[in-house]
């Protein structure tokens, strides 16, 4: 699999072929398209429009943008059309009991790149491998020898439909080189023949690289669409295979890859929320009495000196903090609240390191920078005329924060808890690691429970089948923790620029 | 102003003298103390986690980077290794590492009859017991590679078992492996004596950097280095694409997008993309590039699409900064002179800007090297890559792990031998980020330019 | 607001409120305030003329030891207020600021409604004993900054939605509730309009009846306006103080002179 497609990106093989031909193209149409307006002005770069190179750079952007762009659309709609077309040949009958159409064409493809790997490694020749017929030959044995491992033999349609599978796509390889070229080709032919002295190659070349400009702006609006469109679609199927109303309204949790799970997101949701708030409880008072005494009474050598420490608590990527609350904070719950007799406390209250506590407490603390540069941003942001206000009235300093400057902060206070909110409940390895995997709701701290964002993880590594609600629920937790995340950013977003914008 | 009059004159007020603090006075200026107070301890919590951590860190991790050794002469008989005698490796690598297990315990045998004072009642099996399974292996290895040593004793140098090295660390003592199956109070008898007579010791383990992970039955052998590999190709994909790309949609919302609805949308889209949770794009890594287009699973290319959309909102937000603290007097000055607006952006404007541009990119590449939870979604942990990639196509699309999952994946094996590693993995990687930090801190300093 | 009635009432002999002696104030290496000796009379308008920068305002804000609040601000000298030193280490300047109360340059009422900005320093001072009698402490102070009328009927609204002039109306009310003795004024008017300011200006008037007024004011017809004593500063150093009417007719330095006739300035 890996070697057909290194040999379809890196290697010679299309895709590769063309997109050297396309830059070689492009190279050419530079010198020449140059040289064509140099000609054209008599060799005096004076009396052309632009400066020479312009030109260059025109010849060369006519020639790739159009070409690789069609290749790059090409590449991500070609396995869709493909795969649209070998659907017709897969019988109904070949859809074993508790399968599905997905299933079985990820094992047409998976037998299709085997066939090229074996033709690749030299197992098969090509020939062979086209006339291959699933009863003559051990096509298993075949493709387990250069390194393919097939789940099952091989059905007669499966081979029919993986056949079907290369050729198209080798067809539509070829087409696809040919489109590319031949556009290459035309975009080198009319930037030629504009190339002359009175035609405004500066102007042409800046239109282009604006749209190339616009082009870049607008792939954050693509991720946010295939980030929705992807959990879509899978959220969808999710919902075909399972009720709404058990995913939404159930109460339990409780995966089963034989099928009738409970797949409920409210215990998820639960733990999610719990251990959120237990980081905010830890983290707004800590962040915001730190933010509070860097802003208003630090000197500039103790803000100079702590400020840049606490922030190396945000940079620390958030698998040492998991680790952290595995090994080190867990542990060490456990020796205050459980273990009986051995422990500090005599309790029995707590038996394993994961906890919502332990998850919750590293969390507060990964938050603690978050909760306080936010704020302190914020509290600077407050007029110091209002301080002075305060000041003038003989209020104390501790006075004038709480009363003046706090309030009057509030609103982008409140903006920066949502955004930690939402940092809180998107968090990933610190519950990974630190919270546990069992779902339930109870209000035991000491419990372990179990997040939106591991149960996705949990879900979605190993064999995943994308077949089988158990799979697909992680999409629809994703969609559901995305949304979330979504409206507090907003939120937090909104109300935090409307703050700004009242004090500018 | 009739109600002058009414008004109580502050005269009538008792006069109080400025030198004596009142008790109010003195009431309040004691809650403004405690609310000091509060401040400097909030500050200094932060500060003790932080130590805490790093402490833990370093205390726990250093370990990682020392590892036992144990020196053995061991004779490499060629009628068991080279049964046909041909010296052919083709043939020898028929002796599988099983059939090396036995040198081992005779190695052992025979360096008991040889050391005076160094006797013990343990079985020699017993005592090759306290070696590495990887052993063995690195016995044929070195008799593969050299046939002609057949025949001959040679020295090697083997690793301890994981229980040795922790018996040494400290980690494991006479008490703990009562329940042990892997270790005997013998054993670590046999261990001192072995120490006393000066071949195993402990000392500096340059594998962990450049090695490999092992499996789940021999920690001491497990290395991060392919793990930095696979990062480093990661990081590769991100500059490459998310620079170029920052940089172009950042020059664009700066300086020429108009103000209409579809630039805010893109501004709105961006911010809240910088704050998406990773996983989610995990999620659509899993979705679009591996379901969707069939790039391979586990492979550096599709963790570095993954972090690269990761990536582009906080390069562009960086870069937006540092455009927008370029004066419009410099791009007046180059729109006077004739220039066109594309030329004074891209003469003018990002040269000048290209310092702080630099420097958002590094503290992105920096937190895209220390993120976990996308690479889970893509399969980059579980999978353990035992050889460097031989260029940059197999470093792109060869499975592979990142330092953070390799981390991840010691961190959830059941061995504490493995903790240790996890954490000397953090040593490794907090080494890598601490590094890029400072590079942009003093990229900033260098070049801040104040207008 | 006459000449007239500013001379006739120059002419009262009056106690010494504010005794400045030898006041140096630096920021940092600047040397911004040189050797300021002052008497500020009770019950009179003192009014701070001179060009940007002369240290007026800096001067002023020395009285109720505003310049505490700058980290890199140190003042020697000794500034007395009823005789006692207020840059004495026993004096909590909180104590003090209840006494010399201030008014800004820019309005700033708190984000808070009508009420609660009144209300906030006597609050914090503990002026009331209780509610109604803190309801008669706003009404006073409003009605003595001449505003009750205009607010009287929305007194929980926000401070901020009010216009320009009634904003610096406010904080005077503000700043009369907590009762004090010396009511300290940089540049109250130059944020508003004129009517603003003629309202402002004959508030100024009847507040001489119960304080000391100081203001610092860059408009010398202001100063003539509403004040009885005026000093002048020029690049740190008090130049000439003296009765308004003989400052602004008969100024004894050529710059006061100069600055009074619009030739520096």
């Amino acid at each position: 699999m890996n070697a057909a497609q290194s040999s379809g990106v890196f290697g010679l093989g299309p895709t590769g072929l063309v997109v050297l031909a396309v830059i070689v193209l492009a190279a050419a149409g530079f010198v020449l398209a140059r040289a064509r307006a140099m000609a054209s002005a008599g060799g005096d770069a004076r009396r052309l429009h632009s400066l020479p190179n312009y030109y260059g750079y025109n010849a060369a952007m006519m020639i790739a943008v159009p070409a690789l762009g069609v290749l790059v659309i090409w590449l991500l709609a070609q396995p869709a059309l493909v795969q649209n077309a070998v659907l017709d040949l897969i019988p109904q009958r070949a859809i074993a009991e508790g399968s599905s159409i997905n299933l079985v064409m990820s094992d047409v493809r998976r037998l299709a790149e085997g066939l090229d790997v074996a033709v690749a490694a030299g197992a098969l020749s090509a020939d062979e491998a086209a006339d291959i017929v699933a009863t003559g030959t051990d096509i298993r044995a075949v493709l387990g020898n250069v390194g393919v491992a097939l789940g099952s033999d091989v059905d007669p349609e499966i081979l029919a439909a993986a056949q079907e599978y290369r050729s198209l796509s080798r067809l539509w390889s070829w087409v696809m080189v040919a489109v590319v070229l031949s556009l290459a080709l035309a975009g080198m032919a009319i930037a030629l023949r504009s190339a002359r002295a009175g035609f405004r190659a500066r102007n042409a070349v800046e239109r282009g690289v604006l749209w190339l400009l616009i082009l870049a702006a607008s792939l954050a609006i693509l991720t946010t669409v295939g980030i929705v469109l992807s959990m879509l679609f899978e959220t969808v199927n999710f919902f075909s295979l399972h009720p709404w109303q058990d995913f939404f309204l159930g109460t339990t949790w409780a995966p089963n890859f034989r099928g009738n799970s409970e797949l409920s997101i409210l215990p998820l949701l639960w733990g999610t929320l719990y251990i959120a708030f237990i980081a905010l409880v830890v983290a707004v008072p800590i962040g915001l009495f730190a933010a509070i005494y860097l802003s208003e009474y630090a000197g500039p050598r103790l803000r100079s000196v702590a400020k840049p420490l606490l922030e190396i608590l945000a940079g620390i990527p958030t698998i040492v903090y998991g680790l952290f609350a595995l090994l080190t904070v867990g542990p060490a719950l456990v020796t205050l609240f459980g273990r009986g007799e051995e422990g500090l406390l005599g309790l029995t209250w707590m038996t394993g390191a994961t906890s919502v506590l332990t998850a919750g407490l590293v969390m507060g603390i990964m938050l603690i920078p978050f909760v306080s540069s936010l704020s302190d941003d914020i509290i600077n942001a407050v007029p110091q005329s209002l301080r002075d206000g305060s000041f003038g009235l003989g209020a104390t300093h501790s006075e004038t924060i709480r009363q003046v400057v706090l309030p009057a902060a509030l609103p982008g206070i409140v903006g920066a808890v949502l955004l930690a909110a939402s940092r809180a409940i998107g968090e990933t390895m610190i519950v990974v690691l630190g919270a546990g995997a069992i779902a339930k709701i109870s209000a035991n701290p000491l419990e372990a429970m179990t997040t939106i964002t591991t149960r996705i993880v949990s879900q979605l590594t190993g064999d995943t089948d994308f077949a089988s609600p158990e799979t697909l629920v992680a999409f629809a937790l994703g969609l559901t923790l995305f949304v979330l995340t979504l409206g507090l950013n907003v939120l937090a977003l909104y109300i935090v620029r409307t703050y700004r914008e009242q004090y500018e | 102003m009739t109600d002058m009059t009414n008004a109580a004159a502050p005269a009538a007020a008792p006069k109080s003298s400025l030198l004596q603090q009142d008790a109010r006075t003195r009431r309040r200026n004691a809650a403004e103390t405690r609310f000091k107070a509060y401040g400097i301890a909030a500050i200094a919590v932060g500060l003790v986690m932080l130590a805490i951590l790093l402490v833990t860190i370093v205390g726990r991790g250093t370990g990682a980077f020392t590892q036992t050794f144990i020196t053995l002469e061991v004779a490499l008989p060629a009628d068991t290794l080279d049964k046909k005698g041909n010296r052919d490796p083709e043939e020898m690598k028929k002796v599988s590492t099983f059939g090396y297990k036995p040198l081992l315990a005779q190695a052992f045998e025979a360096k008991i009859a040889a050391t005076g004072g160094l006797d013990s009642d343990l079985d020699p099996k017993k005592m090759a017991g306290i070696l590495s399974d990887s052993a063995p292996a690195q016995l044929r290895d070195f008799v593969l590679a050299d046939p002609s040593v057949l025949d001959r004793t040679v020295a090697f140098e083997f690793l301890a078992s994981s229980r040795v090295d922790g018996y040494m660390k400290g980690r494991v003592s006479r008490d703990s492996i009562a329940q042990d199956k892997n270790i005997s109070v013998e054993q670590l008898d046999f261990v001192d004596k072995l120490i006393a007579e000066g071949s195993l010791e402990k000392r500096f383990n340059l594998d962990f950097i450049t090695g490999s992970d092992a499996s789940d039955a021999r920690p001491e052998a497990a290395g991060m280095g392919v793990s930095m590999v696979g990062s480093f190709f990661m990081m590769l994909v991100v500059l490459t694409l998310a620079l170029p790309i920052g940089v172009a949609a950042s020059i664009y919302l700066e300086e020429f997008a108009p103000k209409n609805w579809i630039t805010d949308v893109i501004e709105v889209n961006i911010s809240n993309l910088a704050a998406v949770p990773s996983i989610v794009f995990g999620i659509l890594g899993l979705a679009v590039f591996i379901n969707y287009m069939h790039l391979p699973n586990s492979a550096p290319l599709v963790g570095g699409l993954v972090l690269t959309l990761m990536t582009l909102p906080t390069i562009i937000i960086s870069t937006r900064a540092s455009l927008k603290s370029v004066p419009p007097s410099i791009r007046d000055a180059a729109l006077g002179v004739g220039a066109s607006k594309m030329q004074s952006v891209f003469h003018h404007v990002l040269p000048l800007a290209a310092p702080g541009i630099l420097t958002g990119t590094i503290i992105g590449l920096a937190q895209a090297l220390g993120e976990t939870a996308p690479l889970l979604l893509i399969g980059m942990v579980g999978f353990i890559a035992s050889n460097p990639p031989d260029s940059i196509a197999s470093g792109l699309l060869d499975p592979n792990s990142a330092m953070p999952a390799q981390i991840y994946e010691w961190a959830k094996r059941a061995d504490p031998a493995f903790y240790e590693r996890a954490w000397g993995g953090i040593i490794i990687l907090l080494v890598f980020l601490v590094t890029m930090n400072t590079i942009a801190v003093l990229l900033r300093r260098r070049f801040e330019r104040r207008w | 607001m006459n000449d007239m009635r500013l001379s006739e009432r120059a002419v009262d002999a009056q106690n010494i409120k504010i005794a400045a002696r030898n006041v140096q104030v630096y920021y940092g290496d600047n040397h911004a305030i040189k050797d300021v000796s002052v008497d500020i009379e009770d019950k009179t308008v003192t009014a701070f003329i001179g060009p940007s920068g002369c240290g007026k305002s800096t001067f002023l804000r020395c009285i109720n030891r505003m310049n505490d609040t700058i980290d890199i601000c140190r003042v020697e000298g000794d500034i007395l207020i009823d005789g006692e030193d207020i840059y004495d280490r026993e004096v909590d300047p909180v104590q003090l600021r209840a006494k010399v109360g201030m008014v800004f340059q820019k309005p700033n009422p708190f984000p808070k409604s009508i009420y609660d900005n009144v209300a906030y320093g006597p609050r914090i001072h503990g002026l009331s004993r209780g509610k109604s009698d803190l309801d008669d402490i706003v009404e006073r102070a409003l009605r003595r900054a001449a505003i009750w009328d205009e607010v009287k009927d929305r007194l929980s609204a926000p401070g901020t939605g009010l216009s320009g002039g009634q904003q610096q109306r406010l904080c005077i009310a503000r700043a009369v509730a907590t009762e004090p003795e010396v009511l300290l004024m940089d540049e109250p008017c130059s944020a508003l309009d004129p009517i603003a300011t003629a309202q402002v200006e004959e508030l100024i008037d009847e507040l001489r009846q119960n304080y000391s007024v100081v203001i610092v004011t860059h408009s010398m017809q202001q100063a003539a306006r509403v004040s009885q004593k005026t000093a002048f500063f020029h690049l740190g150093h008090l130049v000439e103080y003296g009765e308004t009417g003989h400052i602004f007719t008969n100024p004894e330095d050529p710059r006061t002179e100069s600055y009074i006739t619009g030739r520096i300035g």
